[in-house]
């Protein structure tokens, strides 16, 4: 270790908060002048940790399963007189979807209907909260055997999460549909409506830019429109709700906030991404079909 | 092992080490506090408020284990765990760190009721600063609920840390009181 002489050592003490204030700033000029930079930065730091959160998943799933198990054991009851009462109604539902899948066949039979191909999937899983105060979003442990690429859409068991934005070796980030810069294309499956979700941090998504005089109605079924080329047509995204001030918002099929399995699905659509996320070209990348 | 009449000897490399764990122990610990608590519990919120109270602790009582460019690099850290701007996490962190050392002369002898009312308002502000520069960097005003949010986690969740914390400092009294 360097020896300095006590009153240069205390001269130095006195000026390192004024400079790495002066390199704080420093710093926020660099995030903004150049962002790939900082996505690289934060995607390294990912990479980093995937494998730790990878292992600390265990114990902090087993805590939430652990917490969750102990609330159902409490509504144990209610919980079994809704599940009969809800298989009743499916069991009627069954019956209906029986009777228009066989109407469904025999119509595309007459129209000799090409049926779009079932679309591939791998499944990640969720290691870590990417969000912060004011974003939504989380990191996925990717690998060599799960190669996901930016633009991709994720599901969960329910409905759709979102859409992967930044990708390491390792891991990769996908941004919620609930985040503040989240816009969705979708259709009211009713009215066939197409509209915008507008993520606003918060857990219900807002809906905008509705065709005049076609109004989400309360109870609507959403799902997601192919109109952007960025997301296959009909996904499920979740059903319409009136909220506080009667502007409507969007109930997500999607759980997000218990999120640790994802669907990630390779749609082969490459449409409108935000600029900070448009895919360079990779080198080592396999060319695209 | 000083011997009355004697120069002291030298520490050995093992007390050396000791003494390097002790130095780096608090931003160390505070960092992997941080890393865990980006870990999907569904509270966003976690993370700020686990890198203040260590920022905002170390400083106030054992600032040579918590020197400005550790907080630099746990303010870097918390903007590259989160989605914040760059900068901003970093900023936040120095400030406080830099009014903690202040306001040590008031505080380090005080009860913990009194620190913990003046951490709420050091929370305040450093929430609040987050929020402008959020505002700022991104150039769209954020929502204020989370930060809210934000703010009453950071401040509820500082006794149990602040628990934690005091038990580690006294543990390394302990162990320089010894050495």
């Amino acid at each position: 270790m360097i020896r300095l002489s006590v009153p240069l050592r205390h001269a130095l003490a006195r000026l390192s908060v004024p400079v790495l204030v002066a390199a704080a700033f420093g710093t926020m000029l660099l995030g903004k002048a150049d962002p790939p930079l900082v996505e690289r930065g934060r995607m390294a730091v990912a990479d980093l940790l995937a494998p730790i959160y990878a292992l600390a998943a265990e114990p902090i799933g087993a805590l939430r399963g652990a917490v969750s198990e102990g609330g159902t054991l409490l509504n144990l009851r209610e919980e079994a007189a809704r599940l009969r009462e809800e298989n009743e109604r499916l069991h009627r539902w069954q019956a209906a979807a029986l009777a228009l899948e066989s109407e469904n066949a025999l119509l595309r039979r007459q129209l000799l209907f090409v049926p779009d191909p079932a679309p591939h999937f791998r499944t990640a899983r969720v290691v870590a909260d990417a969000g912060g105060t004011y974003a939504r979003a989380v990191l996925i442990a990717t690998g060599p055997s799960l190669q996901v690429e930016k633009g991709q859409v994720a599901l969960d068991e329910r409905g759709l999460a979102g859409r992967v934005t930044e990708v390491g070796s390792r891991s990769a980030r996908i941004l919620l549909v609930t985040d503040m810069n989240s816009r969705i294309p979708v259709v009211l499956e009713g009215s066939r409506a197409r509209a915008m979700m507008v993520g606003t941090n918060g857990a219900r998504p807002r809906l905008q830019h509705w065709p005049s005089g076609m109004q989400p109605g309360e109870g609507d079924r959403v799902v997601t429109s192919a109109e952007s080329a960025t997301f296959p047509a009909g996904l499920p995204v979740g059903v319409v709700r009136l909220g506080e001030t009667g502007w409507p918002e969007v109930e997500l099929f999607a759980r997000l906030d218990r999120l640790d399995l994802l669907r990630i699905f390779e749609f082969g659509l490459a449409g409108i991404l935000p600029p900070e996320a448009v895919v360079r070209p990779d080198p080592a990348a396999r060319p695209r079909r | 092992m000083a011997r009355p009449g004697r120069p002291a000897s030298a520490p050995g490399p093992v007390a050396r080490l000791d003494a390097l764990a002790r130095a780096a122990g608090p931003s160390v610990a505070t960092a992997s506090f941080m890393i865990l608590a980006a870990a999907p519990v569904g509270l966003p919120s976690l993370l700020p408020a686990v890198a203040l109270a260590g920022v905002f602790f170390w400083s106030l009582f054992r600032p040579a284990s918590m020197p400005a460019p550790a907080a630099f690099g746990l303010g870097l850290l918390q903007d590259l765990l989160g989605f914040a701007p760059l900068g901003s996490g970093v900023l936040v962190l120095l400030l406080t760190h830099a009014g903690a050392l202040r306001a040590r002369r008031v505080l380090a002898r005080r009860s913990f009721l009194l620190v913990w009312l003046a951490y709420c308002g050091f929370a305040a502000l450093a929430v609040g600063l987050g929020y402008l520069l959020q505002a700022l960097l991104g150039w769209a005003v954020p929502p204020a609920f989370p930060a809210f949010t934000q703010l009453a986690l950071t401040i509820g969740l500082y006794p149990l840390l602040a628990w934690l914390m005091a038990r580690a400092h006294r543990g390394m009294q302990r162990a320089e009181a010894l050495a």
